[in-house]
């Protein structure tokens, strides 16, 4: 059967074609729906793991007790999982092992975009890069077969415009895949140093293996044309190059690591020129110049950013595309913002209104950061607030640490943020981390996490508890607060900060798109009883309309939380009686 | 009419606008026909009130999953900034289908900038196949906000040749089937509209 599919629910039907019985993934953009979808077959184990780490290494257990086993996550998840990669690329596996990862050139969702190839050559680990959703659900099938003909975990490479994009799929039947025996082997799978130096030896060789197996594999593959210009590409690339290019000869990669040399030789010797098309870093460009062959390819194209069919041709051909001119300059930017009804947003307001330094991490609250709240101070990575806030109290004092917080979502404080919450303890820091307890993965999509009550396939579970979480690890000020009373929030937040000891304020109210959350109806302003004051834009809601003139809701946005009855001093908001906008239907 | 065996389309909007679910139907409309689809989404970050947009793009043969400046048949704008916004993309002698709403974006919010008036007539000094409505009136009068998407998808169907029964079906596929009812109904609101 033929239907279309997003790249990434071709993957996980891969996955489920190959016969995969374990799926472990933390969610992250653009990788999410992967896991998403293994969730709807049966007869897979998915979960949502606490964090990437964690899903390898539940893959991992999977593939070792031969099961084929798949582990999904963001490009920046894969340094948190490289730990176990590099050294599951020693062990090798049983049952078939696949990692998906997806790159975000271009960063629409992002802190980074860094170039997964690297790992691929840094741990030793094969790597595929489909360029459609067909591919994609047909390398991952070819993925398993490498992992077990190998015996090496194997990284299937997609990225934002594989991932999000739907193109025509025919589907197979699942492989009946049975469990492979699992032996004891400490020479294997004990990585101590005498076994570890062994297990090196046969990486080494296995990359050979796979560097002739690249030769020939028809994943990489030449479509002739032209001989004036060839162009050696791969995944997207490749799609922008064949618009951009048109009849000329290609070199499609498939298989990006280890890469095909002789083959790549020997269309390189048939063309005229030679052109490398690829986003991000110079990952074959580089190659193939230390193969010593003459090469054009980042000095033309950005390193930088997603490449387009348009761009390529500009850059290479010198072709520009005659376009409109722009009917006006400057169009308003639209970044986005915090839901209407958001919990996150009472909390910049006060964090705001208190001037405090906040070390912030990445979830929606990170959107605090801009206009007009500008509450938030950093964001480097899941879980970098609590240690960034701690040593800045080192490097500045316990008095600077009195007027700042560490502000992490329950997800991102389960990733990775416990870790350094007892960092602070043991290490006799003052800092207040704020915990913003929607009990969901909001940013990504609204994904149970252990703090939710239910998994992923929607069964009931226990509830990481995070106050006693927080008292075990030794903080004895422990406080929930409810962040849409801002009045009462505030005055948490001014005792805990003043406080000479570590603390936890526990923000606890649900995200805005639960089914759970109730709200009243949409609210207007009565234009008699207000002031112009324009207080209430302090909160950036997006149903509050700045008119200039005047203030107004927009009642199609509005969801009636009444958040911003407190912030008015004249009590200028009034319901409607009117069904809240956003919640219908 | 334009011919129909190749298009670009382009939809444009604010995150939460229902943006995504209008390019899975084009998509499936695309498909039924038998060409080669590819549809372009946006997940994710953008998706929280941003400027979002996602591209359809059917044909004999389709690379590139993106349109770029110059290159769209129809922009289905969602929203007035955003349909100003990305003008650009559209063919000198391409279609635009604008729903008259406005939703000020953070900076107008905050003060930092204006919102644009008279877009409307801006976009119409420079191309020629512009049609505007209240969607989110004539959804409202369908009883729900959310179905503004299929409002301006019924636009598109009587202002493009593929046969009505085709959006049907692909709308029929596509929509939760409890708020099918009142997604039809929208969408022979928008048919009628202009
Ligand atoms: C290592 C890593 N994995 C995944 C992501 C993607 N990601 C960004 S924010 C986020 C979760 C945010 O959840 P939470 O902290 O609960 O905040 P919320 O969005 O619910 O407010 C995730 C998974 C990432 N940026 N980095
Ligand atoms: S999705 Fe939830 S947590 Fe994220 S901005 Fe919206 S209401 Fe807030
Ligand atoms: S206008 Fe007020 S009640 Fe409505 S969503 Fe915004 S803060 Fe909440």
């Amino acid at each position: 059967m033929k239907r279309l599919m997003l790249g990434n629910e071709a993957a996980a039907r891969g996955a489920y074609e190959a016969g995969a019985t374990v799926a472990a993934a933390y969610p992250g953009t653009p990788s999410t729906e992967i896991t998403e979808n293994m969730a709807k077959y049966d007869g897979v184990y998915v979960e949502w793991s606490p964090n990437e780490k964690v899903a390898l290494e539940v893959a991992i257990g999977g593939s070792l007790g031969g099961a084929r086993s798949i582990c999904s996550m963001k490009h920046v998840g894969l340094n948190v999982a490289s730990d176990p990669l590099f050294t599951v690329s020693y062990t090798g596996v049983n049952g078939g092992l696949v990692l998906l990862v997806a790159d975000d050139p271009g960063m629409h969702s992002s802190q980074n975009e860094q170039d997964s190839r690297h790992y691929a050559r840094a741990a030793k680990v094969p790597m595929l890069e489909p360029s459609d959703s067909q591919e994609c659900l047909d390398y991952v099938k070819q993925a398993f077969e490498i992992s077990e003909s190998f015996d090496c975990p194997v990284i299937v490479r997609l990225s934002t415009r594989i991932s999000h994009s739907q193109s025509a799929v025919k589907t197979g039947e699942r492989a009946d895949y049975k469990l492979k025996d699992y032996n004891k082997d400490f020479t294997k799978y004990v990585m101590m140093p005498a076994m570890a130096r062994k297990r090196h030896v046969e990486v080494e060789k296995r990359m050979l293996a796979l560097q002739e197996y690249s030769e020939t594999t028809d994943l990489n593959s030449i479509e002739w044309g032209s001989k004036k210009i060839g162009v050696i590409t791969s995944g997207i690339a490749y799609q922008y190059a064949k618009e951009a290019f048109g009849d000329v000869s290609y070199l499609k990669i498939g298989m990006v690591y280890p890469l095909p040399d002789k083959l790549i030789a020997k269309f390189a010797s048939e063309m005229e020129t030679l052109y490398v098309v690829e986003e991000l870093e110079p990952f074959f460009e580089d190659h193939i110049k230390k193969l010593g062959i003459k090469v054009t390819g980042k000095d033309l194209l950005p390193l930088m950013g997603e490449l387009t069919a348009q761009l390529i041709k500009e850059k290479m051909l010198g072709v520009k595309q005659e376009v409109n001119e722009p009917l006006v300059d400057n169009v308003p930017v639209r970044p986005p913002v915090m839901c209407p009804g958001c919990p996150h947003r009472g909390m910049h307001y006060v964090l705001h209104k208190l001037k405090l330094t906040a070390t912030g991490d990445i979830g929606c609250y990170t959107l605090g950061a801009l206009p007009p709240t500008e509450s938030i101070d950093t964001c480097i990575c899941m879980g970098a607030s609590i240690g960034t806030a701690h040593g800045m109290e080192k490097a500045r004092g316990a008095e600077f640490a009195q007027k700042t917080v560490a502000v992490i979502g329950d997800s991102t404080f389960i990733h990775s943020g416990i870790t350094s919450l007892i960092d602070v303890v043991y290490n006799k820091g003052n800092s207040t981390v704020l915990i913003l307890d929607n009990s969901i993965t909001a940013m990504t999509g609204f994904q149970p996490n252990p703090t939710t009550g239910y998994t992923i396939k929607g069964e009931v579970t226990r509830q990481v508890d995070l106050v006693k979480l927080a008292q075990a690890i030794g903080v004895e000020r422990v406080r929930v607060a409810n962040p849409f009373d801002i009045k009462e929030f505030e005055k948490i937040v001014k005792e805990e900060t003043a406080a000479a000891e570590p603390s936890v304020i526990i923000s606890k109210s649900p995200c805005a798109l639960s089914k759970d959350v109730k709200f009243g109806g949409a609210l207007k302003i009565n234009q008699e009883k207000c002031k112009r004051c324009k207080q209430c834009l302090a909160l950036g809601c997006p149903a509050i309309v700045n008119k200039g003139d005047f203030v107004e809701t927009d009642e199609a946005l509005c969801v009636g939380c009444m958040l911003c009855t407190i912030v008015c001093s004249f009590q200028a908001f009034e319901e409607t009686g009117e069904k809240a906008g956003a919640k219908n239907g | 009419m334009r011919k129909m065996d190749k298009l670009s389309i382009m939809i444009v909007g604010v995150g939460g606008q229902g943006t995504l679910l209008a390019s899975r139907i084009l998509g499936v409309i695309a498909f039924k026909m038998n060409y080669d689809v590819k549809v372009s989404e946006v997940h994710g970050m953008s998706q929280r009130g941003g400027s979002v947009v996602t591209y359809v793009k059917y044909g004999p043969k389709i690379y590139s999953p993106l349109i770029e400046k110059g290159e769209a048949d129809i922009i289905l704008a969602f929203e007035k900034l955003e349909a100003l916004r990305w003008t650009e993309y559209l063919k000198k002698d391409g279609m635009m289908i604008i729903n008259e709403q406005e939703i000020d974006p953070l900076p107008v919010i905050t003060g930092a900038a204006k919102y644009p008036s008279e877009i409307i007539n801006t976009i119409n000094r420079q191309y020629k196949n512009v049609f505007t409505l209240n969607a989110l009136k004539i959804a409202r009068e369908c009883g729900n906000l959310k179905a503004v998407n299929i409002v301006l998808l019924g636009v598109m169907a009587a202002k493009t040749a593929i046969p009505k029964q085709i959006w049907d079906e692909a709308i029929r596929e596509t929509v939760p089937a409890k708020v099918l009812n009142v997604n039809i109904e929208a969408f022979n609101a928008g048919y009628q509209a202009i």
